[in-house]
């Protein structure tokens, strides 16, 4: 079957079964996206198709019909997207392990809210977990993005 | 001998390991220097002048001997020898160094003398000295006990000015001038005359410079990234994906593994039938792991796929299966046969108890899960005659020398690469996921295996943070504690831990009782006594170890006293601190949070105190009561580190330890039929989620006395804080952990 990631066509021969992630992660090599919990329960799988947060996790690669975009498809070190940028003025991550997935959620919200309230970005992030804890400076960096990408 | 039979003998369990390996090396060895590990394995054309500066061709990479699992070491410990290396801040890489005996942990088993943090008397610094020593001898090479920078703070400042030293005098050889008229500036050394040599070309010649041993230090006031907030160096990469955790490395031709291993951790498996497993799609072997089995294939979701499709006949567990037999075990330890130390017996407690007014409550708190973000995980290839690991350790001593044993080679052909880690909060101070990537990778040899666990596996084959139960006597008069008594029996983590490593745990366990003995309360008549509850189900070390629940226990029973006393319980603290800079964090919370002023009807406030490594902290916290049940409004902070390295950074680690106590405090909770755990993953094992997490208001002091580290402080007040706000609010006393099981939450 085909599947786009990052603007890239893939054909790749796996079952439909298989969740979004692992394809991601094993057969195609792109490990920025992560795996936490299998059950949909601690967003470190967030990636977006068709713009949209998806649980890669749970979602079967067979009933993904749109283009995938991962961390790796946001932004790079050398061209970060606008809420990469305020996570590190913000130095957000401590871990990091669940920043892939949280920096997603944070981009979805934001093409569909550009001036999220702090409920807002709680109810949209409430499916991301963080056990450092980095939660304040999360909240802080989604309005610094919304910011960022309102005067772009 | 003599002198060290006795420490021996007084040492606790983490000294008698120390002391026992520092015989066995013999004190001759001591005052020598070990090698620079990175001299095994230096690329062509690389030069480390030091074990913590390697220099080649892409520029100057700082070596740091602790891991990195979100404590932001990296970046600290970095800057240690950037400052005194005089190198440009952008243009630095970090690594974690091999395992090395010249990467020993001597804050760390100092940490574990049988006294007080703040005991700086004969007995106490002399023990201290003692097993300084031996912790060179061992050599521990550990991540934890928030003693990263306590333990480097001198050591990787030298390294960075001995380096430099090196590095002026071959420029001085080189441009035949004396030293003293050359100076160094963002990794070149200049001349008078405006000539630069950079320390990529100088470094070859540097490395045959002798290395001055005590090179002088830079001035406080001359500091430019110590003290400052730097821009994490781990940052870019972890915001892009790019940052290669152990469960993200990818060799060619690797195979993908996970494990199904026996949930009552210990227990057989009495037999298993792999037949419909093995036919599965992708399915390369299926290996016995003796306690369980391990699943390789091509893809890592068809390892878990095949993993459960093996039907396996688990043993139940030769100790207390279920969690009230579990919990009967520590109650009924409370005895004088089981009875580990009395490390504090102050004035008269048994005469003082009869006097007064009298309280007494039992506390108790469960086991919890590490519960890291990036569950266990281990790559291991053996090709060659050797085998590499690419692994998050917070002991990579240890796991390189089990992994050795395993695979039956010599340490020296066992290359161990410490990843960033997803979380490790003491969970990867163990060794088990890594021994069995390694009889995998024996298993597959010439191949490259990443064995992953399932969430599952992860909290289910957790050596968890046991359970804990305390019995408190304390009196009261005039507003005044007359006596205080506390009993706490758990589990000995360190016992479990050390006999995993095969190293002797000789004499009592002070993690039991710590945070409960060395509080700076001056109170006249105080005992603390701990009891060791027989070895049941293995538990380990989890961040804050003792302090986790034992500042729970004292906290909350403070706040008890001063309500039976009638007194303020901002005030009697501030009464009762002994120490000044205990008093100047408590006064500076109390400040910030307006402690006095009235609240709105349904809030609270609670406040509590805890001294944890040294470190003192304090913390009030704001709640709002409802039908719906207790919004935790606004956390305060302020804490006491000696010397602020990084603030923003201290910030980041006093928030986190806010958020992490708090998880603990509402939700956490261990429970267990036949010696399994009932909770396998985040929806039977809530943890704190944005929509609960508070406003965290940081304060950091500086004192000036002994640098501390600062990753586990922030825990152990959380929960009494809570709980004393919810005290507050409600009138109600909540004396067992989780507060969900007595009270809900917004």
């Amino acid at each position: 079957m085909k599947l786009t990631v990052n603007g890239t066509s893939h054909e790749i021969n796996v079952e439909p079964e298989m969740p979004l992630l692992w394809v991601l992660r094993d057969e195609l090599d792109l490990p920025g996206t992560k795996f936490g919990c299998g059950i949909a329960q601690c967003g470190a799988y967030t990636v977006h198709v068709d713009g949209t947060a998806v649980r890669s996790c749970v979602t079967p690669v067979g009933s993904v019909s749109g283009v995938v975009t991962t961390i790796e498809g946001l932004g790079t070190p050398a061209t970060l997207h606008a809420v990469q940028a305020a996570w590190v003025e913000r130095q957000v991550a401590q871990c990091g392990y669940c920043q892939s997935g949280q920096i997603m959620s944070a981009a979805a919200l934001l093409k569909t809210n550009p001036a999220p309230t702090d409920a807002d970005i709680d109810e949209a992030m409430s499916g991301n977990l963080c056990r450092c804890g980095a939660y304040p400076r999360i909240r802080a960096a989604v309005h610094d993005a919304a910011k960022r990408i309102r005067g772009a | 001998m003599g002198k060290l039979a006795t420490i021996a003998r007084r040492a606790f369990l983490i000294g008698s390991a120390a002391v026992a390996g520092g015989v066995a090396f013999g004190v001759y060895k001591v005052k020598q220097v070990a090698p620079n590990p990175l001299l095994d394995d230096l690329p062509q054309g690389a030069t480390a002048l030091t074990p913590h500066v390697r220099i080649d061709g892409q520029g100057v990479t700082l070596i740091t001997p602790r891991a990195e699992m979100g404590q932001g070491n990296h970046t600290t410990l970095a800057a240690l020898v950037a400052e005194e290396l005089d190198v440009a801040w952008d243009s630095i890489r970090v690594e974690h160094g091999p395992p090395g005996a010249a990467y020993y942990n001597r804050a760390l088993v100092q940490h574990n003398v049988p006294f007080a943090d703040l005991d700086h008397g004969n007995a106490a610094e002399a023990m201290r000295g003692a097993l300084g020593v031996m912790a060179k001898l061992m050599p521990m090479q550990i991540t934890g006990g928030s003693s990263s920078i306590e333990d480097l703070f001198d050591r990787m400042r030298i390294a960075g000015a001995a380096a430099r030293f090196a590095l002026v005098a071959a420029a001085a050889q080189k441009l035949g001038l004396p030293a003293a008229q050359l100076k160094t500036e963002n990794g070149s050394v200049l001349a008078p005359d405006g000539r630069r040599l950079t320390y990529l070309e100088l470094a070859p010649a540097a490395a045959a410079i002798d290395l001055p041993a005590s090179p002088p230090l830079k001035p406080r006031e001359q500091w430019r990234y110590l003290g400052k907030s730097m821009p994490r160096v781990d940052m870019v990469a972890k915001c892009t994906g790019t940052a290669t955790f152990g469960i993200d490395v990818r060799l060619p031709d690797m195979v993908f593994a996970t494990v199904r291993m026996n949930p009552a951790i210990g227990a057989r498996l009495v037999s298993f039938d792999a037949t419909a497993a093995k036919a599965m799609r992708g399915v390369l072997n299926v290996v016995d792991l003796r306690g369980g089995i391990a699943v390789i294939a091509d893809n890592t979701w068809r390892a878990f796929q095949a993993a459960q499709a093996v039907q396996c006949n688990w043993a139940g567990p030769g100790y207390p299966a279920s969690t009230t037999a579990m919990m009967d075990s520590i109650v009924a330890s409370m005895s004088e046969e089981n009875r580990d130390s009395r490390l504090r017996d102050d004035g008269s407690v048994d005469k003082s108890l009869a006097e007064g007014t009298r309280l007494e409550a039992e506390y108790r708190v469960p086991f919890l899960a590490h519960a890291t973000m990036e569950p266990m995980n281990a790559v291991a290839f053996l090709h060659d005659g050797q085998l590499d690991i690419w692994a998050g350790v917070q002991n990579p001593t240890a796991a390189r020398d089990q992994a050795a044993k395993i695979a039956g080679l010599d340490a020296t052909k066992v290359r161990l690469h410490t990843t960033l880690m997803g979380g490790g909060f003491g969970r990867r101070l163990e060794s088990d996921y890594v021994v069995q990537a390694v009889k995998l990778a024996v298993a597959m040899a010439g191949k490259p295996v990443k064995m992953t666990w399932r969430r599952e596996e992860d909290m289910t084959l957790d050596f968890y943070r046991p359970a804990a139960v305390a019995h408190f006597r304390g009196t009261t008069a005039a507003k005044q504690v007359l006596a205080l008594d506390v009993q706490v029996a758990s589990p000995s983590v360190a016992e479990s831990n050390l006999g995993r490593l095969g190293l002797p745990a000789l004499g009592p366990d002070k993690l039991i009782i710590e945070g409960a003995f060395d509080q700076p309360y001056a109170i006249a008549n105080y005992r603390a006594t701990a009891y060791r509850t027989p070895a049941g189900r293995p538990v380990s070390y989890a961040r804050s170890v003792g302090n986790s629940y034992n500042g729970f226990f004292i906290e909350s029973f403070i706040d008890e006293l001063a309500a039976q006393a009638g007194a303020d319980p901002m005030n009697m603290r501030l009464a009762l601190l002994s120490h000044e800079p205990s008093r100047k964090v408590l006064s500076a919370v109390a400040a910030k949070s307006g402690w006095g002023q009235q609240l709105a009807a349904g809030r609270g406030r609670g406040v509590a105190f805890h001294m944890c490594r040294g470190v003192p902290v304090a913390q009030v916290i704001e709640i709002t009561t409802s039908k719906q049940g207790v919004k935790i409004d606004k956390v305060f902070v302020a804490v006491d580190v000696g010397t602020a390295l990084d603030p923003r950074n201290i910030e980041a680690q006093q928030q986190s330890g806010v958020i992490f106590g708090l998880s603990a405090a509402l939700y956490g909770e261990i429970t267990f039929a036949k010696g399994a755990a009932n909770q396998t993953n985040f929806d039977s094992y809530q943890v704190l989620r944005i929509q609960q997490a508070p406003q965290i208001v940081v304060e950091v002091l500086e004192s000036g006395g002994t640098i501390r580290g600062v990753g586990e402080t922030g825990v152990p007040p959380a929960a009494p804080a809570l709980a004393n706000a919810i005290f507050n609010a409600t009138g109600k006393r909540i004396r067992e952990l989780p507060l969900s099981k007595h009270i809900d939450f917004v």
